[in-house]
This record gives structure tokens, sequence and C-alpha cells, in this order.
């Protein structure tokens, strides 16, 4: 019965810690390893302008996993949004009228995600795959399969605002993410509906009998994250200028790595942002990283699955005790018998 | 008709019991069954509530009050219509017809809602389902209203100070290592459903119903638990216990519904019977039934 306050227990209280160690120590080796592009800004720049996308889609599926949901068909709105957006913006150059015009195709997306769901109870995982499959074959049919360049996308404001250069060199991309992470922190963490869904992922029937609207909360959080996944396809198709009808379908697995080493629970009820922001740079930085030190591409996917697996392990271990529980397991693993005194015992009995 | 026992000449002197089943509620005075005078004031009235599901009938022709500092044990078997009335107290579905009047005010049955139970002083304790397992307690006592500042956003640091007065003032968590921090699964059985109760105590319930709280907890805390519900007495409000367990059920309770198929059966005062009676009739009661269904 490990209560008492530790000397690191205000450690335990930061949140995504042990995931924000694994990118320090990740970035420390990098510096050692490939000393010539890790001391360098540009290799920083140009994370900052790569893992915003990613990001901002992590952080939607963080909401979705924390309410015990998976979404698996956001890839096909980065899809959809950015051809909503490109063929508008070449149609009738009017770039915020087709930004709002991609937002509103990926919050109906979500909406209708959400009424599988939480209407017609279809499990998340096969309403979103469905979805995954028929808004990427919607997107693909009426692009015809073809790439629209937009160029010209680059002389707008509207670009300069979200994917511009600050100072000439910093992506403004990754302020907004960053924002985001801070904005949907604060809805996760300190607000009534981020609540909401953290008891909807604990237990829905808790929630419901506690007077929580379950099925309007479920809806409203799959076109939450409907328009999330627009605006991460917005932010990715300004970026390169130009839509592509596969975009995005690379991204699934990138980014439910990014949520889960992050340090959110697939079983849901608790969703760790800062986690989820960690993971993603994680994510973001380690094929630049591991190709930079110069031991070869083929190296990539194994360091990339090592470094997965160090950090759930790191989250299972620290978890909730903290990182005292460090200490404690490694001595139970150096000495099997002697488990640490009435450990647990509590946790038995009201299980 | 089975052998008339030596109880069931006590409880059914004149009547038997399916004329009893027939007129709803009675008291037991003397050897006589009288109606149950209409009390005063009334924390709960049910009136001809019925629930259907589909042609299945879940509760028929439903009369019960419960007074406004009063204690009902509810007692049933599986199956006989327990949750379904605790789920329309609650809001959680309206009934198929019938008159519902919490603290002698009537409401209204189809669009009364578990926000709107809360509202009218009416708090639940479930078996298993009163807390978020993985949240902080601060966040399990005001889940579902919430002290916010404008667009939502919790106020924080209020719930925590709340929180905290009530889990050392009412429910009497001292120096445990257990705070307004600590998530719900660090609590044993017994912690939970005094949070769960002391919870209902906070938000000036008038009416709190405890749906089986004694399941699964060991004697220790099952001792806990009742002592809560005596706290609920104390403080003046009125509680429907239901219980599988009729020594709990008879300890705490000032008076006994017996609920079977659907319909109620009897409504005995306590100062009526013994614990041993009331077991004996539950007892013949069961049996007797069966009798009646076989002829």
């Amino acid at each position: 019965m490990n209560r008492g306050p530790s000397r690191f227990a205000f450690l335990g209280k930061l949140e995504g810690l042990p995931i924000g160690m694994v990118l320090a120590v990740l970035y420390v080796v990098f510096i050692f390893t490939a000393p010539s592009v890790f001391t360098g800004y540009r290799i920083y720049m140009s994370f900052f302008q790569t893992v915003p996308p990613m990001l901002v889609l992590a952080i939607g599926l963080t909401f979705i996993i924390t309410a015990g949901e998976i979404d698996l068909s956001f890839p096909a709105v980065v899809a959809l949004s950015g051809f909503v957006f490109t063929w508008w913006f070449k149609t009738f150059q009017t770039p915020l009228i087709g930004f709002i015009l991609a937002i509103v195709s990926g919050s109906l997306v979500g909406y209708i995600n959400g009424l599988l769901v939480a209407r017609l109870r279809v499990p998340s995982i096969m309403a979103t795959l469905a979805a995954q499959f028929f808004w990427y074959g919607v997107t693909l049919l009426i692009a015809g399969g073809l790439q629209i360049n937009i160029q010209e996308i680059t002389t707008t404001k509207i670009h300069a605002i979200f994917v511009g250069r600050l100072f000439g060199i910093f992506p403004v991309q990754a302020l907004w993410a960053l924002g985001l992470t801070v904005f949907f922190w604060f809805i996760l963490n300190r607000h009534k509906f981020g609540e909401a869904i953290m008891f909807i992922g604990d237990n829905a029937e808790v929630a419901r009998v506690m007077g929580i609207n379950v099925e309007a909360t479920r809806i409203r959080l799959f076109t939450m994250h409907g328009v999330i996944a627009a605006f991460a396809g917005l932010l990715l198709t300004m970026e390169i200028n130009v839509f592509f009808p596969t975009q995005g379908q690379g991204m699934l697995l990138p980014v439910m790595a990014a949520v889960f080493i992050g340090g959110t629970s697939i079983a849901g009820g608790q969703g760790v942002l800062v986690g989820t922001f960690f993971g993603s740079y994680i994510i973001g930085s380690l094929e630049a990283g591991v190709v930079a030190t110069g031991i070869g591409g083929y190296w990539v996917q194994l360091v990339e699955g090592l470094v997965m697996a160090a950090s759930v392990i790191l989250n299972v271990i620290i978890g909730e005790e903290g990182i005292s529980a460090l200490s404690r397991t490694a001595r139970k693993w150096a000495v099997p018998a002697q488990a640490p005194p009435g450990e647990g015992s509590r946790g038995q009995d009201s299980a | 008709m089975p052998p008339a026992s030596r109880h069931k000449l006590y409880l059914f002197p004149a009547a038997g019991h399916y004329k009893l089943r027939l007129a709803g509620a009675f008291l037991l005075k003397g050897d006589q069954f009288v109606p149950e005078p209409p009390l005063e004031r009334t924390a709960l009235r049910m009136v001809d509530i019925e629930k259907y599901f589909g042609s299945v009938c879940a509760l028929k022709d439903v009369n019960f009050e419960v007074g406004h500092n009063e204690i009902v044990g509810l007692i049933g078997d599986n199956g006989a219509g327990k949750s379904t009335l605790v789920k329309i107290l609650t809001g959680v579905f309206p009934p198929t017809s019938g008159e519902l009047y919490i603290a002698d005010r009537k409401v209204d049955t189809s669009s009364y809602s578990v926000k709107e139970a809360h509202a009218l002083g009416i708090e639940t304790v479930y078996q298993d389902k009163s807390l978020g397992e993985k949240q902080a307690m601060w966040r399990n006592f005001f889940i579902g209203r919430e002290i916010t500042y404008p667009f939502g956003f919790l106020k924080v640091r209020e719930e925590k100070k709340v929180a905290n007065d009530i889990m050392v003032n009412t429910i009497g968590f001292r120096g445990k290592g257990i705070g307004v921090d600590s998530k719900a699964n660090k609590l044993s059985g017994g912690e939970r459903q005094g949070v769960a109760i002391g919870r209902a105590m906070h938000f000036e319930a008038d009416l709190i119903i405890l749906d089986e709280p004694t399941v699964a907890l060991s004697l220790k805390e099952v001792r806990k638990v009742l002592n809560f519900v005596h706290k609920i007495k104390d403080a003046g409000k009125a509680s429907i216990y239901i219980s599988h367990n009729i020594a709990d059920v008879y300890e705490i309770s000032d008076r006994f519904i017996v609920i079977d198929r659907g319909e109620i059966v009897a409504s005995i005062a306590k100062a009526k019977i013994s614990m041993k009676e009331l077991d004996e009739f539950l007892l013949e009661y069961s049996h007797g039934l069966k009798d009646k269904v076989q002829q």
C-alpha cells in the first residue's frame, strides 16, 4: 500500500512525463549520433513543418479513444477536405469559402459516423472502417483519381495564416498545432464536455445514470473529430500546394501510434494530450533521425518499433503510480519471490 | 389452497393474500388489514403506475408512498420489478401509464428525465454503476452537474474544495491517503458506496434510492453502508432501500414493501412484525404462490 508521499511524487503528477523523457532521450541520442544534422536548426524546422498535420489528427483521435471508441476514417477525411478545398479554390478562387466548405465536409463525415455509432449502435470500428472506404472512394471518384496543383495558393492570406513562415523560417502550423493541443487539453481536462467523454469511456452506464446525454455526446465527439481531421487535411494540402487523392492514407497507423505511446489507454476513460503531443513528435522525428545517423534506411522500422515498445512499457509501469513505480518494478523483477508487502491488496478487494 | 400455516393465519386472518394482492397496499393493524391512511407529507407517491415492454407487463397497478422522513425497504425476488420501478422513479425511462408525485407535486412523466429527478431531489445509489472507476473523486462528485464558468469550463478549485468538505465532514474519510484527487478504483466497495451516498446527501436529496448497495461487500463494509443510511434518516430525508438481505432491510427500514411479479403485494410497518416473521412471511409467500400456479 504505497500511499505515502514520495520524494518524486510530484513528478508523477506531470502529465505525459514518461513519453517526454523518451523524446528527450531520443533527441540526445540523435545529437550524439548525427551531430551534423541535429545541432543545426533546419531539421527542427523540417519537423515543425511535417509533424503538425499528424499531431492535429492525433489530438482528435485522443478524444475518440478516451471515449472508448475508435475512428479509422480520418485518413479519408484528410483526402476529402483537401479535395473540397483545392477544387473550390481552383474553380472560384475564394480560398476562405473553400476552407469553410472543407471543414463542413469533415464535420458531415464525422456527424454521420456519430449517428451510426450513437443512434444505430454500430461498433465504431466497423462504422468508421466502412466510412474510410466509402469517403476515400467518393474522393477518388469525384477527383477522377487526379491530383490538383494549387501553386497560386502560396500568395493568399489564408496560406500565410495557417502554413506561412514566421520570420521567414518558422512554420506557423507548428504554432497552430501547439495552440490546438493547449486548447483541447483544457476541453478534455477542464470542460464538462471532456469530463463527459472520460466518464463515457470509463463506463457509459455510469455516465447515463448520472444524467449525461451519452448519445448526443458521442455524436458531438465524432463530429468534432471530423472537423479536426478536415483541418489537418487543410494544413497538409496548403503546405504542399497540391491535392493528391491518396493523401492521408499512410497516416492511420502513425497517428494511432502517437496516441498510444503518449499514454492514452485503449481501454478508454483517460486521455493524455501532452503525451499525444510528444508522441507525435517522436513518431515524426524517428525516420529522419534514424536515416541521419547513417545506420541505413533498413533500420528505420526496427528502431521505430523499439521506441514504441519502450514508450508503451514505460507508460504501463509508471502509469498512475508515478515515477517511484520504476524502481519498485525493477526490484520486483530482480527478486521475484518478494512482492512488496501490501501492494495491490486494496485494489483487489475493491475490484 | 395450500394448507394454512400458523404465519399465514397470523398475517392473513380473513382476507387471504389473493385479495391483498388485488387491493394493493395495506397496513397491518392488530390482526386486521386496513387500507393505509394517506401520509401527510410524502417524498414520493406512485398512483396506478404500469409499465409494459412491448406486450410484457413489468409493473401493474403499483400504488405506494414514501413519507418525507421514512426509510422504506423494497423487497422482491429477481425479476419482480424492483429495477423497473427504480428506473421509472429516477427518470431513466417513463411509465406506460399512471401518475408520479414527487414531494406532493405531480410530475409530467413523459418529459421526466434523470436531470429533472436530480433537480427534484431524487438521487440514486447503484450497486456498481455509481462512480467512474478511473476518474478522480472530485470529478465523481460533480459529474452531470458541474460547477462551471461561462462556456462550460469547470471551476476545479471550487469543486475540489466542496468535494473535500463532503469527504471529510459527511462521509468521514480521515487521513487514509484518500483525497479528492484519488481515483475511484483506489476505494474499497464500502467507501465507494459511502461516496455515492455522501454525494446524494450533499445535493440535498430528499429521497435517496439505494439499489442493492451492499451486494459484493464484506460484512464490515456492509456495516459502513448501513451507517450511512442511518445518517439519511437522521438528516430528515427519505430513502428507498432495495436489497435481498432481509437482515439489512429489517435493521434500517421503517416499513417494508414486498413486490412480486410486477405487483405490490404487501406493505408492513416494522413495528408490526419481527424480523423472523418477515422472513417467514416471505418464504411462505413464495411457497403459496407456487402452489397457486400448480393448481
